[in-house]
């Protein structure tokens, strides 16, 4: 099993904000990993520092060995938290978009997945409702052949059966060489397909372990420890 | 037969055990093929890795075997998915008996309440 992220002793300020403050840690390839904290614990800035959409204040971060930048993009797969697709697109260009985009992405999956949710490629995008549009959205996520996926809340807003789907197509497309992280606060839906979790607290690592040892050691599951752990 | 899983126990040990009830209860045959790791998987919503696990543990048991390249069979070792259902058994039925001790009725009155009861 090799290591596919490693970040050492990382930090990023926004003025006099530290948003992450010295954090290390490594994450092995084949596993899934949740990325839990409650708001403003700077899930997303640890996020797009993955995805070179921001740069480190301090400290390094390495993704299959290298550092960020075209060739570690390249492996990446990024559902951001919000949608930056162009509406007035049909499904169809926008997979066309991508595979022109991705040298990793397969039309085919994508296609697959689309019709098994009765949504045709010749909609526009801005006439699917806001929970397709999200589920389009993860569609072409998850029909990159990547090495990371990085998804940004993907299961926030869409509905409990909707978060079935969301969950099922993630299992579905996971492939044993590639690690998927999810970064939510809606642990209770998500906790039973996570290999480890890494909780946030005011940009710190408060915990980072396998989620069976929790449930070993504390009895309980990782949405109560979550509570504990962020008791207020 | 749904897949429940318990999210405040580890999930290794209940795909385990669930997949034994099955071949306890005779849905899968001796040297028949069971369902794929994803399909386990995604039936019950938890982790591939997790239920690969589940599948290596019960074939150090004897209870299944893998061929390389085409899946997971049902082993020889049935004798040990049974004791896993007699367990199951004997526990909803020792938490059958205390919760009627709860309601106020002793194991000889639970034995004739479940003698006289008509489904």
């Amino acid at each position: 099993m090799s290591e596919i992220v490693c970040c050492t002793n990382l930090s990023k300020t926004y003025g006099n904000v530290n948003a992450l403050k010295n954090i290390s840690f490594t994450l092995d390839s084949g596993k899934i990993v949740g990325l839990l904290g409650p708001n403003g614990s700077g899930k997303t800035t640890l996020i797009k520092l993955l995805n070179g959409l921001l740069t480190p204040t301090k400290g390094e971060i390495r993704i299959g060995g290298q550092k960020i930048g075209v060739e570690t993009k390249k492996q990446v797969a990024y559902l951001p938290d919000n949608s930056y697709l162009n509406s007035w697109m049909t499904v169809k260009q926008i997979v066309s978009y991508f595979a022109d985009f991705y040298e990793d992405f397969q039309p085919e999956v994508a296609y697959e997945m689309l019709s098994r949710l009765d949504i045709a490629p010749e909609r526009k995008l801005k006439t699917l409702s806001k929970g397709n549009k999200e589920k389009v959205c993860l569609i072409l996520v998850m029909s990159r052949k990547a090495r990371l996926y990085v998804l940004d809340e993907p299961i926030a807003g869409v509905d409990p059966a909707a978060r079935d789907y969301v969950i099922s197509t993630i299992i579905n497309n996971y492939n044993p060489e590639a690690t998927v992280i999810i970064s939510t606060h809606l642990i209770a839906d998500i906790e039973q397909i996570l290999d480890e979790v890494i909780f946030l607290k005011n940009g710190e690592i408060v915990l980072q372990s396998t989620v069976d040892e929790i449930r070993t050691e504390h009895e309980k599951s990782v949405d109560e420890l979550f509570r504990e752990v962020f008791k207020w | 037969m749904d897949w429940i899983i318990d999210k405040n126990r580890p999930i290794c040990p209940q795909i385990c055990e669930q997949l034994c009830l099955r071949v306890a209860a005779g849905q899968f045959a001796p040297h028949e093929k069971i369902l794929s790791v994803r399909e386990i998987a995604v039936a019950a919503g938890v982790n591939p890795n997790t239920v690969q696990r589940s599948l290596e543990e019960l074939e150090g048991r004897g209870v299944l075997y893998s061929v390389r390249g085409s899946g997971w069979f049902v082993g020889e070792n049935i004798a040990h998915a049974r004791e896993v259902l007699d367990d199951i058994l004997a526990k909803k039925t020792a938490d059958y008996f205390e919760a009627m001790r709860i309601l106020g009725m002793d194991s000889a009155a639970v034995k004739e309440y479940v003698k006289e009861w008509k489904e």
